[in-house]
């Protein structure tokens, strides 16, 4: 039997916000353990929470950008349960009446193409504290540091198939929030966090079969690999006759493996109920008029723009959209070579000038130096190989002009007809029985004699004028 | 000129008195704490000129101070010091207040008699062998007992409004919103509001007046005007119509305590006043209502004090979990430790929508009951505050229905958002009895200018048969 997996993704997001979901603490990463503390984000006695209006702006951005409807009124819940790096017993979060629900989003499929996965849900929360268990012998430490950082839940519908594309899923998801600037999306530093759903079933069925939750993965390929050995495991329970039993399943990244949590760790009843310290999110739709304007060109509308202004194939005019800095780069730099000039701009960027990019995300030569050495190119100044050699150059030193590097490096041709005309008589002068032979029919011999001339000017000279200069004296 | 530092000596005095008669209505208060305050409001010019300059406030040991402890009445919170004030606290420490210190009430609130403080009991000054009621009995018995002529209380199902009746003073609980309820230690968050106590009207309406208005740290305050300074008694009610709810007069209800409200309404009708009998068909759905929505919410604020970040931690034991139950088991005394139990059963998977759910909808219901009388031209009604007068120590501790039943007039207003009031309308065999005001949402107005007027026409200390 074929099977194949349903896999659905629960993605947490940290929102960039200054201060944190219900308090001014600052939200920044990596300060001294419990100095962004307050009576509220500690969870005192007391202490009241107050929505940060910054963080439902940028909700509400993410849930337009991923198609959503955004409810005039949600409201926010607890979720009970207790653990030491959850101050107030409860997490707030939304259960019943979320901020946002069906959206979409366009991913390519490695195995299938083009497809939509629709966005069930989209709601706010915040996060914990974080414990760590390994920095006092016998005890926990808890840093509240993260303690009321606000999130986003992105929950996905079950409409994923594979590992694979759990992958192109969340590359999509991620290239999505960081073009509307709502979050840096950066799993290491766990403002981006994944929970899979997954499933098995005969190839091509359409029933949906008992799921286990995957968690603890860390990076993309991190969920590719936990998935694949869910799936894997499931399978193979199946075949032999198993009942897949749900529950949660933990990867451990080293071994590759994933093991059943303990079960008593997973009982949860998490007694929602609204959160009755906070009013209802009331939202205008003015307000979200406002908001939906606000936001800039996404992805998908990019790509196909870049295809039809310039020319491009679907998967070029996807290199040049990566992030939304690259595109526009791209389209900076491909005004400045002038009109009709977006695939010979392609080229640059997508050959030379993205290999500058010390992360993929941004590139870090200015468009106009690098059109300067598209024009040296274009009046034959330096060799298109040469061309490489400066944009790396420059990209070190963006201080000098591409001339100059290209001067420092030795790397300008020589296209004066006049000085390769003096080494092309001179080469001639010097292999009298090779043009002997040439004149007689051994055509071949054009190759050695263009060498002899390039060795003359020392790799200098044009090869195309030193090409032309040969041809006409041969003839003489 | 204010003289604060004769204010403060004074109520020193005058608590050092009351405590020494054994009422024991406060949980921590020192004249050098409130001698340091006089020193600090005398240095404050906007102080000096406060519409509290002078007066001295006792607090509720659940609204969080950063001069006395804040323990809530809970081991749990044994010697905890609360690293920043309640707004009200604020508010009233503005206005030129001394906070007097704070007072013994029921564990976080839980309870009708202070019985259930973890520190012992308040005792009623009137008749010492009394409960002061709960769960604000201390600063209902500090008033009583002259320490203060004013107090802060806190209500999420009538602990102001019963011990006020069971003491002899004024207690008004406000319009849900009213006052902020940052800093007041969350026991029944939707419920939950503070309130005041006063030796007259005028004294509870003032330290009202002083506190009320929006905080952008409680997010369900509400944005309005705040409350103004109660203005003189009115020498008529010409005008105003009072209704009666015949729920509240149920067969069998106490002898003094019919009498009194009956003389209460006749002098009303004296003062030119129209009675109308009214009803209010859900209220008999109030206290088991009550009982689920507060114990709910109360299982969920109570879940922060675990031990990890403040107060006494058992760390005697093999892991976390083993530490949250042993903390826990041992800091919350047996009521608390019910109505946790109680509230994480009504929200459990499976038990919600009969119970928690239906509650909220019942609760719809009692608010509707009052909306319909206040939009027939009923500008306040009148009931009594309880069914009885001040019970015995112990008589109800072993029964926490016949504890849970002395609110039954009380809670109604608490789950419908109204605001209410008690105040003294006459004795039996000594001990005090109350009646009860209550107002349309936003109408404190309407419902202390008539308590104003019945406390001017009524001989409250007189026996009423």
């Amino acid at each position: 039997m074929t099977w194949e997996a349903v896999v659905g993704l629960e993605v947490h997001v940290q929102l960039l916000t200054r201060t944190k979901m219900f308090c001014g603490c600052s939200s920044r990463f990596g300060d001294p353990p419990n100095t962004n503390v307050c009576p509220v984000c500690l969870g005192l006695p007391g202490a009241l929470p107050a929505p940060n209006e910054q963080a439902v702006r940028l909700a509400v951005r993410a849930a337009l950008a991923l198609g959503c409807t955004v409810h005039a009124r949600s409201i926010f819940a607890r979720k009970n349960y207790f653990y030491p790096d959850l101050p107030k017993g409860y997490q707030i979060s939304q259960f019943e009446e979320p901020l946002a629900t069906g959206g979409a989003l366009e991913i390519v499929s490695p195995e299938r193409g083009p497809l939509t996965v629709r966005i069930k849900r989209l709601h706010l929360e915040e996060d914990a504290g974080k414990s760590f268990h390994d920095r006092v012998p016998g005890k926990t430490a808890v840093d509240f540091n993260r303690s009321g950082v606000p999130l986003v839940e992105i929950v996905s519908e079950p409409d994923l198939r594979s590992p694979a594309e759990a992958r192109a899923y969340l590359t999509a998801l991620k290239q999505v929030l960081k073009y509307v600037e709502v979050s840096d999306c950066n799993m290491e530093e766990g403002s981006l966090r994944v929970d899979a759903n997954l499933s098995i079933r005969p190839a091509g069925s359409s029933e949906l079969r008992t799921r286990t939750e995957v968690k603890n993965m860390n990076s993309f390929s991190g969920v590719e690999r936990a998935l694949t050995a869910e799936r894997a495991r499931q399978i193979a329970a199946t075949e032999r006759g198993e009942k897949i039993e749900q529950r949660t399943m933990l990867f451990d990244a080293g071994s590759g493996e994933v093991r059943p949590m303990r079960s008593k760790e997973e009982s949860h009843d998490y007694r929602y109920f609204p959160e009755p310290d906070i009013p209802p999110l009331v939202l205008s739709e003015a307000w979200r008029a406002k908001e939906a304007q606000a936001l800039p060109e996404l992805p998908a509308a990019k790509r196909e723009r870049f295809e039809r202004s310039f020319g491009l194939a679907a998967a070029e005019s996807a290199v040049v959209t990566a992030t939304a800095a690259i595109a526009d780069y791209f389209e900076g730099f491909a005004a400045k070579l002038g009109a009709n000039a977006g695939k010979e701009a392609w080229n640059w960027v997508a050959n030379d000038l993205l290999s500058l990019s010390p992360d993929g995300e941004t590139i870090p030569l200015p468009a106009d130096l690098a059109a300067e050495v598209v024009e040296l190119v274009r009046s034959a100044k330096v060799s298109r190989q040469a061309a490489k050699r400066v944009l790396a150059e420059l990209g070190a030193a963006p201080a000098d002009t591409a001339l100059a590097v290209a001067q420092r490096l030795g790397l300008l041709q020589v296209s004066d007809t006049g000085a390769i005309e003096g080494w092309v008589w001179q080469t001639l002068d010097a292999h009298g029985a090779e043009v002997a032979r040439y004149k007689s029919g051994e055509t071949k011999l054009m190759g050695f004699l263009v060498g002899q001339v390039m060795k003359r000017s020392a790799g200098q000279a044009d090869p195309k004028v030193v090409n032309a200069a040969l041809q006409k004296a041969l003839k003489d | 000129m204010t003289d604060f530092r004769a204010a403060a000596k004074g109520a020193a005095a005058r608590i050092a008195a009351c405590e020494g008669k054994g009422t024991h209505a406060f949980l921590a208060w020192s004249e050098a704490a409130l001698l340091e305050q006089a020193d600090a409001l005398a240095a404050s010019p906007a102080a000096a000129a406060g519409a509290l300059a002078g007066e001295v406030v006792a607090v509720k040991d659940v609204i969080a101070d950063a001069t006395f402890t804040t323990t809530c009445g809970s081991k749990i919170l044994e010697g905890w010091r609360s690293p920043f004030e309640a707004t009200a606290v604020r508010r009233l420490r503005e206005a030129g207040a001394i906070v007097a210190g704070k007072t013994a009430c029921d564990e976080f609130a839980m309870g009708s008699s202070t019985e259930w403080c973890a520190y012992g009991p308040a005792r009623n000054p009137v008749e010492p062998s009394r409960v002061p009621g709960g769960s604000s009995g201390g600063s209902a018995a500090a008033v009583a007992a002259g320490a203060v002529t004013m107090a802060l209380g806190s209500e999420t199902g009538g602990s102001v409004r019963q011990p006020a009746a069971f003491c002899g003073v004024v207690g008004i609980k406000p319009t849900y919103g009213r006052v902020s309820r940052y800093g007041l230690v969350g026991f029944g968050s939707s419920l939950d509001q503070i309130g005041t106590f006063g030796k007259d009207v005028a004294s509870a309406a003032r330290l009202l007046a002083a506190i009320s208005g929006r905080d952008d740290r409680d997010g369900t305050t509400l944005d309005r005007i705040p409350l103004g300074e109660p203005g003189p008694a009115a020498a008529s009610l010409a005008g105003t119509v009072i209704g009666v709810p015949r729920e509240y007069f149920p067969e069998g209800l106490h002898a003094g305590v019919h009498e009194a409200t009956r003389r209460a309404l006749e002098r009303m009708k004296e003062l030119g006043a129209e009675v109308r009998g009214v009803s209010l068909p859900h209220t008999k759905y109030a206290v088991p209502t009550y009982y689920i929505v507060a114990p709910a919410e109360a299982s969920s604020n109570l879940a922060r004090y675990d031990g990890v970040r403040y107060g006494p931690r058992d760390g005697g034991v093999a892991d976390v979990r083993a530490m949250f139950r042993s903390t826990r088991g041992r800091g919350f005394g047996p009521e608390v430790r019910r109505r946790i139990l109680l509230g994480t059963y009504v929200l459990s998977a499976g038990y919600y929508d009969a119970y928690y759910r239906k509650a909220q909808r019942v609760r719809e219901l009692i608010r509707a009951d009052f909306a319909r009388v206040f939009g027939a031209g009923v500008h306040a009604l009148f009931t009594p505050t309880t069914p009885t007068p001040a019970f015995k120590f112990g008589e109800n501790v072993a029964d926490p229905l016949a504890m849970y039943l002395s609110d039954i007039f009380v809670c109604t207003a608490n789950l419908a958002w109204v605001p209410a009031l008690s105040l003294p309308i006459g004795r039996d065999a000594g001990l005090p009895i109350g009646g009860q005001l209550i107002g349309p949402m936003e109408g404190e107005g309407t419902i202390i200018r008539v308590a104003q007027a019945l406390e001017q026409a009524l001989d409250a200390a007189a026996e009423v048969r």
